[in-house]
Order: structure tokens, then sequence, then C-alpha cells
């Protein structure tokens, strides 16, 4: 096993843009609620809903983008569930949004369950496909590692993008992270507190399921029970890896995906001296020892996990 | 008859059972500085958020230039043309000056940030009223003074008529509190209208128009400045029982040393000396008054007296004897007792009951477990006896000290302390918050602990708290403390000028060689 | 909306807001039923008696009950003072591993020494397990949430790597699971002809000394004191730290006590699926219970029924079991919600 050969395909760095895409949505949308001062730790079942959400849309007979539109929505309705009772109530964010993710992931086993109960084998739809951009396709290596990609590959780079100048280039941009730093100046200009922190979190969530969205509908075609696997405990470690911002994010999410596609190539292997169940372990260590890392150096925002309540004294 | 820019009509609000306002009336004309007086807990700032619509008020009504206010809405009071700075301020820390100027004066909805236009108007303003500052400095990196041009910026940026200011100079020294007194004035000229929250006399003699005073919620005297006098304003403010605390004039003992600190520096993550140098002598038998303008390391020294930091150099020396590791059990077993500033968060658990309240500095003493198993019989019945002596006012031992009053938690808390018979004594801000006839009751405690023997630590942004019952007065400044002066020698103009640091506090070498 | 903190918290109020909750869970239930096309009436019929309904079934549930209340323990602890263990799963876990290792064969000892000997070992393995994540949480302020939730992934990778690696029995005709323990490491049945064993005595035991541990002990109220406030609780000279560290190691011990239970009671064997998700929902446990460790003996109840309830409701009726998650989910969220109206009231104008 030479890893200094698989550098060198193609292949190897195909697999891992496609396979940050859904880290990057996640940890984008977990980015976005923490700069709004809400923990979410909705993401892991927001993110199943999300995978569910689209695959049976499409499933259904929709076409492709309204079902990534329906995962977004559905994304958005436990983000919005997750911010009446953290942002309006000011409920533990810890234990809401596990809550969130227990409903979240049962309610996706649940209606799989009750739309194939026979289904021995998960039915397949047809996915994404590569959407080669003209030209830069062209482009010898470069072009099919960045430019060969699913559509919604795109999308999850221009989002890390359109969430950077959105965050630190706009009046919303400043007002949702001034609520995530201190909600009290947001309130004292004029502005509400619960509407910033609600969209934010809306916005974040469904960012996560479209995430989810992209595991049914472009990585793989169809749905497995426990298919997100931690991948949005990933994110939440992501985020702080990140130090909150969108392109440390992107950094991270390749980082991580590389990795997961270095283990893949492993696995495949014969006579590997690992066994793989310590490959994939791998992300779980990896995210443990960024935070660790970050520790020392971590400025989350001042105001995360702190509920903010008019009239409080 | 012009219309007021601002009227109050019959504001009242309650919390729970305790009414902060009643029935309050207040108005405010053009081009005039209203000082709005009050004990702290009289519901001067509650009457203040209910105008910038921070609360909303049980029943009464605000109109701004002729219009009523809509309810919770601090929208439509800046709308209206209310601006106002809070006492702690209300700025991000990590954004900078212009970040928390420009956030909320444009719409969400707009795709993108004008900051060129935004400086440029900031700046114009800065230049105009003389509040110079670097736009894109990190809020963090100033200081309180230049923080709270922030504030006053935001407000003047969003053209603001009314100008209300809450305590605003308790964080700033005597000049920077006459330099934003210019600034008010200036205002003034320009045609806004002010009113300022205080509890000093100097300033409503000084700075203002006119007064009026609130007591237990309501507005109990109002006059303009010239007709009345800071007599008559202090009895309105206190009402007519002033209880007095009982002083014995003692006769000096052969005091001994019970604390000693010597040469003590403490410094922050970054290196930044917080207190610096420090020397203190505190005798048996006497109160010993730390004064200063907050921020000047008083919460550090209280700290480190409490066991919570670690000296960086220097020594503390109990009885003589150096303390090697400190911490809060040590602290507390040599004879230390400590009462902090902030009651329900670091004094109390506010979720547990009396009882255990009462137990958390003893639990683990013979008496009260035994081989770390809790005897509850001896603790509740050690509770009942304390809050019997302390006059701890509650329905019963079992009650979460959440629902006590303040004046109770801290009677509560000095019931743990003094339970202990402590040699020595640290008390921070003990009175802040409370009515007259607990802040007696608390002054009373202390001037019997020294007579008992014990030395006590007073640290106080109140200078009459100080004057009132310290043997000695030492004043802090930027980390460091002047020479002790006995209380009967100093002037107020005196301690005035080294809260300031005009007279550099070398002193400190000295220590308490007075 | 205006949110009002309430003056005196009754008692009615208190001990109805889980009532309440069970009620909403309830009816979104009953709209997941109706949504089937089932009765939602003889939905619960059905789960009532297949979780009550005759001796059998009451063995079952409470059997059910027996890891739950474990768990739920650990969380009650580690929640009081503030420490979020998510961790149960993997602890649950790292205590069947433990008394795999020494129960499955590499060590005979008479019944009444080798039971209390795999619970110890396997709870002091949980509990330094936790005290990883803790550890991180008191020396490096790194949020235990997260790194106890990824440590479930990767001790069920471990488990995963020894049952289809090292540990995997040749006799099990090629599925992944450990050889069986030993006969003196099995847990006597109560009833004759029941799965009810005597993890389940242990788990009751278990619940009233964790009660009066919380109460009664100096550390217990240590634990109370740092969960409501570290910060006073360092005032008053209490050690922070230390009583974090004991949390964690009862927390992860208990969480523990859960899997050598399944083991030595029910399963007999280590297997990926010993644990259906018992870490997680000892946390439902505890919330329902308010963290009161005698409630959780009754909300474990709570819950076991549902989940027997659902499985014999889902064979009788068309419906997928995942219902029984749905319910326990929106009951979490549904306590929280009433614990709130308990404590503050909602005024609209």
């Amino acid at each position: 096993m030479d890893i200094a050969n698989f550098l060198l395909e193609t292949g190897f760095w195909m697999a891992t843009i496609r396979m940050a895409t859904p880290l990057l949505f996640g940890t984008l949308g977990e980015l976005i609620c923490e700069r709004a001062g809400v923990l979410n730790l909705g993401i892991e079942g927001i993110m199943a809903a999300g995978c569910m959400a689209g695959w049976t849309w499409v499933y259904l007979g929709g076409d492709l983008w309204t079902g990534i539109l329906f995962a977004a929505f559905v994304g958005g309705l436990f983000g919005l569930l997750h911010a009446l009772f953290t942002v309006h109530l000011g409920l533990s964010q810890h234990v809401t949004g596990l809550g969130i993710t227990m409903l979240a992931s049962a309610l996706s086993s649940f209606v799989f369950r009750m739309l194939l109960p026979t289904a021995t084998t998960p039915p397949k739809i047809v996915p994404f496909k590569p959407f080669p951009i003209p030209l830069l396709s062209d482009i010898p290596f470069v072009g099919d590692i960045l430019f060969n990609q699913s559509a919604l590959t795109y999308l999850a780079f221009l989002a890390v993008i359109a969430t950077g100048y959105a965050l630190f280039r706009t009046p919303a941009g400043l007002a949702l992270r001034m609520a995530g730093e201190n909600p009290m100046a947001v309130e004292a200009q004029g502005l509400s507190v619960f509407s910033i922190r609600t969209s934010a979190v809306v916005i974040g969530s469904a960012l996560m399921a479209v995430g989810g969205a992209f595991l049914t509908m472009s990585a793989f075609d169809a749905f497995y029970i426990g298919m997100v696997n931690g991948r949005g405990w990933i994110c939440i470690a992501l985020v702080v890896f990140s130090s909150w911002k969108p392109g440390k994010a992107l950094l991270g999410c390749l980082f991580f995906a590389a990795f997961d596609a270095v283990q893949m190539r492993v696995q495949q292997q014969s006579g590997m001296a690992i066994p793989y169940q310590f490959y994939l372990m791998m992300p779980y260590v990896f995210s443990i020892m960024a935070l660790i890392i970050m520790s020392r150096r971590a400025a989350y925002p001042k105001a995360l996990l702190i509920p903010f309540r008019k009239g409080e004294r | 008859m012009p219309i007021p820019v601002l009227k109050l009509t019959n504001i009242t609000k309650t919390f729970g059972s305790v009414i902060a306002n009643q029935d309050v009336n207040l108005t405010l004309e053009q081009g005039e500085m209203l000082a709005l007086l009050g004990e702290n807990g009289a519901g001067k700032t509650t009457l203040m958020s209910i105008l910038f619509g921070h609360y909303t008020a049980d029943s009464g009504a605000v109109e701004v230039f002729g219009k009523q206010l809509p309810e919770g809405s601090p929208r439509a009071a800046i709308d209206a043309g209310v601006g106002m700075v809070h006492q702690h301020f209300t700025l991000a820390e990590n954004m900078t000056v212009l970040e928390n100027v420009m956030l909320g004066t444009e719409s969400l909805l707009s795709p993108r940030h004008d900051k060129k236009t935004a400086r440029g108007r900031l700046e114009e303003l800065m230049e105009r009223f003389c509040l110079e500052l670097n736009p894109s400095a990190r809020v963090k990196d100033l200081s309180v003074g230049e923080q709270q041009r922030v504030e006053i910026l935001k407000v003047l940026y969003r053209n603001a008529r009314i100008l209300i200011l809450d305590e605003p100079t308790s964080v700033l020294t005597p000049q920077e509190a006459d330099h934003l007194f210019t600034t008010l004035r200036q205002l003034v000229k320009e045609g806004l209208s002010v009113i300022f929250i205080t509890h000093k006399m100097r300033e409503v003699m000084t700075a203002s128009d006119r007064c009026a005073v609130l007591r237990q919620g309501r507005v109990v005297f109002e006059a303009a400045t010239g007709d009345t006098s800071a007599e008559e304003l202090a009895r309105a403010m206190v009402g007519s029982e002033i209880p007095k605390t009982r002083r014995a004039d003692r006769q000096r003992q052969a005091d001994r040393e019970m604390l000693c600190l010597d040469a003590v520096q403490v410094a922050d993550a970054t290196g930044k000396r917080l207190l610096n140098n420090l020397t203190l002598r505190l005798n048996s038998h006497e109160i010993l008054g730390i004064a200063g303008v907050s921020g000047n390391g008083q919460a550090q020294l209280a700290d480190l007296l409490s066991g919570l930091i670690q000296p960086t150099a220097g020594r503390i020396i109990i009885q003589g004897k150096p303390l090697a590791k400190p911490s809060p059990a040590a602290m507390l077993k040599h004879g230390l007792g400590r009462v902090p500033d902030d009651r329900t968060g670091t004094g109390l658990v506010a979720d547990m009951t009396v009882m255990e309240n009462l137990a958390t500095e003893s639990y683990r003493q013979p008496g009260f477990a035994r081989r770390g198993v809790l005897n509850f019989k001896a603790m509740a019945s050690h509770a009942r006896q304390l809050i019997k002596s302390f006059d701890v006012r509650c329905p019963g031992i079992d009650t979460p000290v959440r629902k006590l009053s303040g004046g109770n938690m801290q009677k509560l808390i000095l019931a743990r302390v003094l339970a202990d018979k402590p040699s020595i004594i640290i008390v921070n801000q003990p009175t802040w918050g409370l009515d007259v006839g607990a802040t007696a009751y608390v002054h009373q405690q202390l001037l019997d602990a020294a007579e008992r023997g014990a030395g006590v630590i007073l640290i106080s942004e109140d200078l009459d708290e100080i004057f009132r019952v310290a043997d000695r007065i030492q004043v802090m400044y930027q980390g460091a403390l002047s020479a002790p002066m006995p209380t009967r020698e100093v002037e107020r103009a005196e301690l005035g000028l080294l809260m300031s640091g005009n007279r550099s506090p070398q002193g400190c070498a000295l220590g308490g060689a007075a | 909306m205006r949110i009002e903190a309430r003056e005196n918290i009754s008692l009615t109020m208190k001990t109805l807001s889980p009532v309440m909750a069970v009620g909403v869970a309830m009816a979104v239930c009953s709209m997941l039923l109706i949504w089937a096309n089932a009765s939602p009436l003889e939905g619960w019929m059905l789960m009532l008696k297949g979780a009550l309904g005759s001796k059998f079934a009451v063995t079952e549930t409470l059997t059910r009950a027996t890891p739950l209340i474990f768990t739920g323990l650990a969380a009650a602890v580690a929640f009081r003072a503030k420490l979020w263990n998510i961790g149960g799963e993997g602890q649950l876990y790292i205590g069947a591993v433990v008394a795999t290792w020494l129960g499955a064969g590499s060590l005979e000892l008479p019944s009444y020494f080798m039971i209390p000997y795999l619970f110890i070992a396997g709870a002091l393995a949980g509990g330094l397990l936790l005290l990883i994540p803790t550890l991180l949480k008191t020396k490096l302020q790194v949020d235990e949430v997260v790194t106890t939730l990824l440590l479930n992934f990767i001790v069920l990778l471990f488990v995963n790597w020894l049952v289809f690696g090292p540990w995997k029995d040749p006799m099990a005709m090629g599925w992944p699971q450990a050889a069986p323990v030993v006969d003196s490491a099995l847990l006597p049945q109560l009833l004759a002809r029941t799965r009810l064993h005597l993890g389940f005595i242990l788990a009751l035991a278990s619940a009233v000394g964790v009660w009066w541990f919380m109460r009664a002990t100096t550390w217990g109220f240590e634990i109370r004191a740092v969960g409501a406030s570290p910060k006073a609780s360092r005032f008053a000279g209490m050690p922070v730290n230390a009583a974090i560290v004991r949390t964690a190691l009862l927390s992860g011990g208990l969480a523990a006590m859960a899997g050598v239970s399944e083991l030595c009671g029910v399963k007999e064997y280590l297997t990926l699926d010993l644990s259906p998700g018992f870490g997680y929902s000892g946390i439902v446990v505890a919330m329902l219970a308010a963290l009161h460790p005698l409630g959780v003996v009754a909300s474990s109840i709570f819950v076991a029924v549902i989940y027997i309830g659902a499985d014999s409701m889902s064979r009788a009726i068309n419906i997928s079991n995942y219902i029984a998650d749905v319910i326990t989910a929106v009951s979490l969220l549904a306590v929280l919600v009433s614990m709130f109206l308990a404590k503050y009231r909602i005024r609209w104008r």
C-alpha cells in the first residue's frame, strides 16, 4: 500500500470533495446557529430527517431539486421547534437538542417503515448525476476533481462563500453575530433577538437537512436507518475546529473527507495490517483531538448556550 | 405651554410581589437636564427600562413628543427619538466600534453594509462632540470611559432627541465624569433633552436643571435644582426613618495584627498586572475601608482574600503565619469569613435551601457529618437557631434561597459567616441593592464583629458607607493601594483625588506605616 | 409573549408536569396511529395489554426496565452535577466488554463471588471511560457533550472489531458474537419460566443507594451544590473538580452496570445488539423523573411499557415499532416544556 500513489489519482480527490459535501452543509448550518448563540444538538437527527425527506420525495415521484427543497423545509421545521424551545422558552440547549435528534431520527425511521413495511433491501432512486461544467471540467486532473461533481457539491462550495458574505458583509449577518455575542446589544438597538436567533436556527437547520439529503440523493441512492452515523456530531466538532469561520470550516471538512477517502482506499486493499474498524474510528478520534487542540484557543461566541429573556432582572 | 418632549403617566410595574414602580408621573421639557435620584432599588432603572421598552408596564402610558409609545418595543422608542445609555454597557466586546454603532441602523434585508458612509457619519459625530475614538478598534480594547463614549455615539448616530443615562458616572473617575457632563451640556445646547439616573448628590447639584426623587417606586419629590438643597434631597431619598448605627466610641486596645498582605501581585493570563505590589495591614478591633472607583482591582483583591485566585508574587500573612497555598478552604480554616459582592451567584447556591446554604462552609465539621454521612438533625437545629438570631425572614429552613429578598439573602450570608466567629472578615459591596433598614443591619453586624475583636476589610464603592463604618481608609487605584488614613482625619476631596489617581499612590510602598 | 417566573411552585404543578408530558406524548402518538389507519384507542389497549396484560408481559416489561433504571440513574446523577454525560451507550458496552473478558471462561469463581466481581469490574471500566471526557472538561474546558457522544461511536466500533475479530465465537455458526459468559456469571431468574433476573433487584437497590448517597452524604451534597452553582460551591471551599470526577465515576459505573446486567441476565454473550439505545433512553428516563433517583424507577417502567407495548402492538396491527422511539422522544421534549410551565407562566398580550 502506497499512500503517495493514490494521492495522485483523480478518483481519490474526487471522493474527497464528494465526501466533504454533507459535512460542509452540516458544519455551515451548525456554524450559523452557534454564531447566533444557539447550540443545535438536533443536527444528527435533522440530517437523518433530511436523508429521509429528500429520498422519500423522489421515491414518491418528485423530482430531485424539489426534493432538496422539501428536505430543507423539513429541516427548517425541526429547527423551528428547536428555536421555539431554546430561544423563546429558554430551555436547556443541550437537552432540547438531544430531544430533537431523538425525535427527528425516530420519525424518519418510523415514516420509512410505514412507507415500506416489507422491503428487505431498500429501494433505489435515480440520484443526482455528476454535472461537468463545460470547458472547466476539461482541464486535466483538476478539472475532474473540482468541476465534474454533483450539482449539490457546487452548491455546498457556494454556500461557504454565501455564508461568509452574509455573516460578515450584510446588516443581517452583523445582527446575527451580535445576537451570539451580546443579545442585550441587539435588543438595545431596537432589533428582536428572538426573531434573529429563530431565523438563524431555521436557516442553519435547513442547511443541515440538505447535507443529509445529499447522502440519499447523491452519495448513495437509497435510505438506510442510521446512515448519518455520527456525521452531525463530527460537524459540531468541526465548528469548534473552524473557530466559527466558514473558510476554516471548508478546510476542516476537506481534511476530514480526505481522511475518509484514504480510509476507504485502505479498506479495499487486501491483507491490511490494521482492522478496518480502527480506520472507521479515526474521524471520531480526530474530532476529539480537534476539540482538544482548539480548547486553549476556542473563542466561543460569548452568548452561546445563554438564553435571552426579555425583561429579565 | 409647549408639549413636554417626554411624559410618563401613572406607570406601575410589579415583579411578582415586589412593586418596582407605582403610579409614577414624570415629564421632561425640551432642552432640559433632569436628574432622577434615588437609592439602590428605588425603581429608577426599572422606570427607564419601561420607557425604553425593555420591560412592559402593568399599567400607565409613555408619550414622546405628544405621541404615545407602543409597549415593550425598544425599536419604537428609538424611532421616536429616545436613546438610552445603559449602566451595564450593551456592547459586543469582540466587535469593532463601527460595528457596534451600525447595528440595527440598516435594513436587515439589505444585501450589503454601507460601511464607508457609516464611518463618515460616525467620524463627523465624533469630531462635533469631541468623542474621539478609532472606529475600527475592538470594544474590548477600550477603557471603560471610552466604551461609554461608544454608547453615547450609538445614541447620537440614531438621531436621538432624548438621551437617558443610567448611573453614567458609576464606572468613571471624577475627571472622566466631568468630561461626560461637559459633553451632555453641549448636547442640551444643541436642543437635546437629557435624563440621568444617579444617587450621587454632587452630580445632581452641579449638573442638573431639575431633579426628581424616587423612593420605593414612587416619585416623592420634584423641584428645580436651584430651589432645593442637598440635605433636602437626601431626606427625600431615604425617607424620614434613617436608622442610626450604634458605634461605641471604643478605646484603642493593644491591637494585634490579624492579616497582612506583603507586596502582593496578581496578574491575569496575559501577564497584565491587576494587583500591583499591594501592601495592607489589618488589625484586630478595626474596620479597614477600601475605597475606589469600580474596576480598579477591588474585585481581584476580594477574590485574592477569598482564596479564589493565587498571588503571582508576595505573601499573605494571617496572624503572623504566611499562608502556603491560598484556597477558599484554606481561608476558612484560618478563620477568614468572606462576604462576596455577588450574593445569588457566588455567595449562595440559589436553588438550594436555607438550611443547605447555611451548611455549605461547615458541612464537613464533626458536628454536621460523621464518616461522610450528614447529620440532618444537627444541620436543621443549627439553621433554625441562626435564622432566628440573624432575623432572616423566610417561610422555613427548607425554602429555596432563590425566594428570599436581597436583604434576607445578605443576612443569610452574614449568618453563615459570623456563625463561625471569624477573626478576619472580608466584605465586598455588602449593602449594594439593599434598603435602608437592611443596610443599617449589615453595618451594625460589622461594627459588632469589630467590637468583639475581629478585623474587618470593607471593600466598597460607596464613600458614605466607608465614612460611616470604617476606622481607616485606603484608596485603590489601578491595582495599587494608597497609604492608610484614619477616617477622622481624611477629607472627602482628598479621597476623590486619590481615587482618580491624581496623587500618585506611592503610599502603597509604605503600607501600614500610618 | 412574556415569560414570568411563578412566585410559588405548587406541589400539584410539580407532580402534574410529568403527567402532562405523558399526555402530550400520547396525543402525538395517537395522531401517528390515525395516520397509519389504526384506531388510537385500539392501539393503546394493545400496547397496555402487550406490556402489562399478563404475568409474563409484566415480567418482560420489568426485564426491559432493568437496564433503563441503570442508565437512567447514570444520566440523573451526571445531569444533577451538570455533567452532560451522553455517553451512556458507550459506557454500557464497555461494561459488557469487561464482563465478557473476565466472565467468559478466563476465570472460575462461585456465583456469589463472580457476579459482584463482574459488576464491580464493569462499573470501574465504565467510570474510567467517562473519566476521559470529564478530565478534558475540567482541565481543558472541552465540551463533554460532543466528546461523550463521539466516544459512543468509538466504543461501538471497538465492540464491532471484537465480535467480528478476535473474540468471535467459533461455536456461533458465523454470527458476530463473543463466547457466552460462564454459568456462574449468569444472574439467577427471579420467577420460573420468565426472563426477569436478579439484575432488576440490583437496579432497585442501586436506585435507593443513589438516592441516599445524593441526599445524605457529604459527597452527594457536594455534587448537588456543584451542579446547582459551581461558582458558589468553589467560593464555599468545596472541592469542585473532585466532585465532578466522583460524579463521573458513579455515572459511568452505573451505565456500565446496565451492560453487565444485560449480558449476564438476558443475552449471555456480547453482540452488537446488546443494547437498542438504552444509553440514550436513559436520558429520557432521567428527565422524566426530574433527575430524582427514585423517580427513575417509575419512569424506567413507563419507558419499558412503551417499548414492550409497541413491540406487541406492531405485531398485532400494521404499524412500525419505531413508534416507541417517537413516543419517548416526544415525552422528553414535552417534559422539558411542562417543567418549564411549572416554573414560569406565559402571558400573551
